[in-house]
């Protein structure tokens, strides 16, 4: 009886001190003792999992650099892929340039037609100034027509097949082009060299020219419109023994990175040779 | 053979001339693709069909270009037959035949033209020609005559390989 009476109350006591000992818990009295309880227990928890994801990274890294180089490469394709559409998009971008320029310039002379053509490639000799463009007899380019940037004046078609034309561009030795000193009001000649140097002769001595000068198209011997730009005077040479004087040209359009160019189609040359005396 | 496969290869020479090599200046002379190749062909002992050649490849660049059309024919076919005679004769030291042949045919040629442009009415001084384009171009001729010398003969001797005896 006294035996049963003491377990009782042994069971008695243990609960009410597991009831004393959560009522502290609960209220926050024991947070210290916790803390202190369980601060080795997480610190050993903490090194555990470190040393167990070490462990788990050791055994699943080769698996990862491969699918970490195969997706690097993935992505070196695709930046490759990229830089050349965007290599691509501005080579579009300035052709579309190009274009756009020669629009603007075709809208401000209404009356000519033109037929834009891309410069593919120059005259295989040295001495010749000539460029091949795209654009031939099948797009309605007949030889003799004026060919012009939205600069100024380039030349004009030499020779035409059905696919591409030659041509002549100004600053060839042998063009010849009738001019007009915009300042002087006075026309005179223009002509190529072998260096793609363009010079102005036949200037009267009487007229004051200065450099800086504008130099358009006369329209004189029908080979080409009026009024195109041609270039503007750098220097002038005068000399009083000489009948005439001469001046140097920097030409409007820059011939050495030429890309495209308007073809006027419907200006047709006249042919003076029947009119000129015979020698 | 020989002949017909030379098309595609002098339309792209011709190709590589017009776009490329025409607009790298020296003053106002370019290099000519086309002379070093058949210059090169030429020296080549095994090579067949050289004149042919020659005469396509002239009559290609004088279709293209507003030269007269029989200057580069012409000049395209002395070159190589000058080429062919000193392969006969300096058949030891096909380098500096290359160099020798490149100098003279690039002067040769290009004079050549000057005096088709001069007779066809067009104003050209020799002075000028002889210093903005003859020696400028024959000197880039030159610089280019070794890389394509050595181009050109690799690729003889793998279509021509030496037979076995």
């Amino acid at each position: 009886m006294s035996s049963a009476f003491s377990r009782y109350l042994q069971a008695a006591v243990v609960l009410l001190v597991l009831v004393g000992v959560l009522a502290l818990a609960l209220s926050g009295y024991l947070n210290t003792v916790i803390k202190v309880a369980l601060d080795p227990l997480v610190g050993a928890q903490r090194w555990f999992s470190s040393r167990y994801m070490s462990f788990y990274e050791f055994l699943t890294v080769p698996r990862d650099v491969a699918t970490l180089r195969q997706r690097n490469q993935e992505l070196e394709g695709e930046i490759s892929r990229l830089q050349t559409r965007v290599i691509e998009l501005e080579q579009q971008l300035r052709e579309a340039q190009v274009l756009y320029a020669l629009l603007n310039f075709a809208r401000t002379r209404p009356e000519s037609t033109y037929i834009a053509a891309s410069v593919i490639g120059r005259d295989p000799s040295p001495f010749l100034q000539y460029v091949i463009i795209d654009h031939g007899s099948d797009d309605g380019l007949r030889r003799g027509m004026p060919v012009v940037t939205e600069q100024g004046l380039v030349g004009r078609v030499d020779a035409v097949i059905a696919g591409a034309a030659r041509v002549q561009l100004i600053s060839d030795a042998a063009s010849v082009v009738n001019v007009r000193l915009q300042s002087a009001q006075v026309d005179a000649v223009l002509s190529g060299s072998v260096t793609g140097d363009l010079t102005i002769e036949m200037i009267p001595q009487e007229v004051v020219i200065q450099p800086g000068d504008l130099v358009l198209t006369s329209g004189l011997g029908g080979s080409y419109p009026l009024d195109i730009v041609v270039g503007r005077v750098t220097s002038v040479r005068k000399f009083e023994t000489d009948l005439f004087q001469t001046a140097s040209v920097q030409p409007a359009v820059d011939f050495t990175s030429l890309r495209a160019v308007l073809v006027i189609v419907n200006f047709r040359p006249v042919d003076v040779a029947p009119l000129q005396p015979s020698r | 053979m020989v002949v017909l496969l030379s098309v595609p290869v002098l339309l792209g020479l011709l190709m590589l001339q017009t776009v490329v090599f025409r607009n790298v200046l020296l003053l106002s002379g370019t290099a000519d693709i086309v002379l070093l190749v058949l210059v090169a062909w030429a020296l080549h002992e095994r090579t067949r069909g050289v004149w042919q050649v020659a005469l396509i490849a002239g009559f290609m660049v004088g279709l293209v270009s507003a030269l007269p059309f029989y200057i580069p024919m012409v000049a395209y076919l002395l070159i190589v037959v000058a080429a062919r005679r000193l392969q006969a004769h300096i058949w030891q030291t096909p380098v500096l035949a290359m160099f020798f042949i490149t100098v003279v045919g690039s002067f040769g040629y290009n004079a050549l033209s000057l005096i088709a442009l001069q007779l066809s009415g067009t104003w050209l001084g020799w002075d000028e020609g002889l210093a903005q384009v003859i020696l400028p171009a024959a000197l880039l001729n030159l610089l280019l005559s070794l890389p394509v010398y050595a181009l050109v003969f690799d690729f003889a001797n793998w279509v021509f390989p030496v037979e076995a005896d």
